[in-house]
């Protein structure tokens, strides 16, 4: 089997009393795009600003492309080709679609007309061909997904981590990024992905890591995850699976 | 190219007119203008308001005339070093408050703070002249950074504003000023960008604090006199926002063009309040808030809106 690209080895964080990651642990293989899904406040977020350098883990280490990076600062880790979004949104709301872009572009690209150029290709590729000279306030929140999708890969990253770039959009504009996504992945970048919208998960996600209270609760495949009892009942209380299966017995 | 017209225009002032009130008018603007532009290019670009300004332009002043009076240091080179100094004390100052997190209002406090120390210090230490002051001995030559005429010294001020101005130019067109822009913008999201947030903060706080620091020399050479609340006095970090803040802030030529709105509108306001002691400051006071609270982008706003609008106009007269 192929060596993870990138491997979280029991992280914990700690905020005063609250345990927010306890253990955690999990591993995104290289090409392949990797779900994180866990109810609300169970860490995911938090995990992903430990790996990504914003925050520093009480515990574990995180190593990529076999090296430990646990406590690099976040502008490092993008030299290194890791990418974030975030959860919530954080455009560059005073600069055009282009020029949000180009801050990406620039890591690799010393002149301006070069990274103003690839801005544009990156943000074309990414649905926003014909928004590139609006102000990125001027964008609605579908958007401003793209926009920090479009950001993130500019920096033409290895390994991209994407916090909820589907939440709060309506069903047809998630139709409409998913192949998005799916191109991004093809085109070898490996992603972590964190969601609640399982129909993306199922559809877009190879393995999938449960995270519930700051652990790991169950790791798989999206259809073995989907079924799974423990997982049931993080999201949904104890005895819901059962409940469940029943009235899943009676519609059948 | 604008800059390069701007420039030349201003430069023909002194064949129209050899009024020394005019020339000295200019003068006092273009200073402004020069200490504004490095305000706003860690302001108005990097969006790190200081309020202590006055600690580069002080440095810059004093450290000219103490190399010339104490040490027989040529004028020039007390210049040139005058500015490195300011530079320094900048590159300094902003490694203390970029790498402890300071931010906001945080930020701009440790600048007054910073300022305020070094006005009590100046106004007490010997090296300074204490409270008396520094005398810069007249000695009219060019050699000596001094001149008969104020001509010389309004083309000196307006060639240090051009540079400046090139120089901003220059930034905002690079990618130190993309980034700049970024961090001011958003300091996450540009890190997660792989900006260097503090280095960036730290850069443009050393060219801001160096350009501030060139008026500061110049101030002295002008005047050939330093005294502690010339030089680190809240006077001039209020000037060097001001002339930003209602020009443009995060314009090229937003602190010229506020510089010299400003300084015409005091002028304007002495004159009608007939000397009223404070009366003018109202009025100066008055201007800031209706700026502030109308044209939050400043006179550079408000001429890209009415381009914006006759651009319409046109696109409407034509369809």
């Amino acid at each position: 089997m192929v060596d993870p690209l990138l491997r979280v080895e029991n992280v914990s964080k700690r905020f005063g009393g609250l345990l927010a990651v306890d253990q955690a642990s999990f591993i995104a293989r290289p090409g392949r795009i990797t779900a994180l899904i866990g109810p609300n406040g169970a860490g995911k977020t938090t995990l992903f600003s430990i790996i990504t350098g914003f925050q520093q883990p009480s515990q574990g280490r995180i190593v990529y492309a076999g090296e430990d990076i646990t406590g690099q600062p976040p502008h490092k880790l993008a030299r290194l080709g890791v990418a974030r979004t975030f959860q919530i949104v954080q455009p560059f709301v005073g600069l055009t679609v282009r020029e949000n872009i180009a801050v990406g572009a620039h890591l690799s690209r010393r002149s301006r007309t070069d990274a103003l150029a690839a801005a544009g290709d990156v943000g074309r590729a990414v649905g926003l061909g014909d928004r590139l000279d609006r102000p990125a306030h001027s964008l609605t929140v579908a958007g401003r997904k793209r926009l920090e999708l479009a950001r993130a890969l500019a920096i033409q990253p290895r390994l991209l981590l994407l916090d909820e770039v589907l939440a709060g959009l309506n069903p047809s504009e998630i139709r409409d990024i998913v192949p998005v996504i799916r191109a991004i992945a093809g085109g070898g970048v490996t992603m972590v992905m964190i969601e609640h919208i399982m129909q993306a998960v199922m559809k877009l996600a190879e393995n999938v890591f449960v995270l519930s209270e700051g652990r790991v609760l169950a790791e798989g495949a999206p259809q073995e995850i989907a079924v799974n009892p423990r997982v049931i009942e993080a999201y949904l209380g104890k005895g819901a699976a059962t409940r469940m299966m029943a009235a899943g017995a009676d519609h059948g | 190219m604008p800059i390069l017209a701007v420039v030349g225009l201003l430069a023909a002032v002194p064949l129209i007119t050899s009024s020394n009130v005019t020339l000295n008018f200019m003068v006092m603007a273009l200073l402004i203008a020069l200490v504004g532009q490095g305000w706003n290019l860690l302001g108005g670009f990097g969006g790190q308001y200081s309020f202590g300004h006055a600690a580069f332009f002080g440095t810059g002043a004093y450290v000219t005339a103490i190399l010339q009076m104490r040490y027989g240091v040529n004028a020039w080179l007390g210049f040139v070093i005058g500015v490195a100094a300011g530079a320094l004390f900048g590159a300094i100052t902003g490694l203390l408050s970029f790498r402890s997190g300071l931010k906001g209002s945080y930020f701009a406090l440790i600048t007054l703070a910073f300022a305020e120390v070094l006005r009590i210090v100046a106004s007490v230490t010997p090296i300074t002249g204490a409270g008396v002051g520094t005398l810069v001995i007249l000695d009219l030559r060019p050699e000596a950074f001094q001149f008969q005429s104020r001509a010389p010294f309004y083309w000196i001020i307006l060639a240090l504003v051009g540079v400046s101005l090139v120089l901003t130019r220059m930034i905002e067109h690079s990618r130190f000023g993309a980034y700049l822009v970024a961090v001011r913008e958003n300091e996450d999201a540009a890190r997660a960008l792989g900006v260097d947030a503090t280095m960036i903060k730290l850069g443009a706080m050393t060219v801001s604090a160096a350009m501030t620091a060139a008026g500061g020399c110049f101030y002295t050479q002008y005047f050939l006199f330093i005294d502690a609340n010339i030089a680190y006095g809240p006077w001039i970090s209020i000037e060097a926002l001001l002339a930003p803040i209602i020009g443009g802030i995060g314009t090229v030529f937003g602190p010229l063009l506020g510089a010299l709105l400003v300084k015409t509108l005091g002028e304007l306001a002495k004159l009608v309040t007939g000397g009223a002691p404070g009366l003018d400051l109202v009025i100066y006071g008055g201007v800031l808030v209706a700026v502030v609270a109308f044209a939050p982008r400043g006179m550079a706003g408000i001429f890209v809106d009415l381009r914006r609008l006759l651009r319409k106009a046109q696109e409407r007269g034509d369809g």
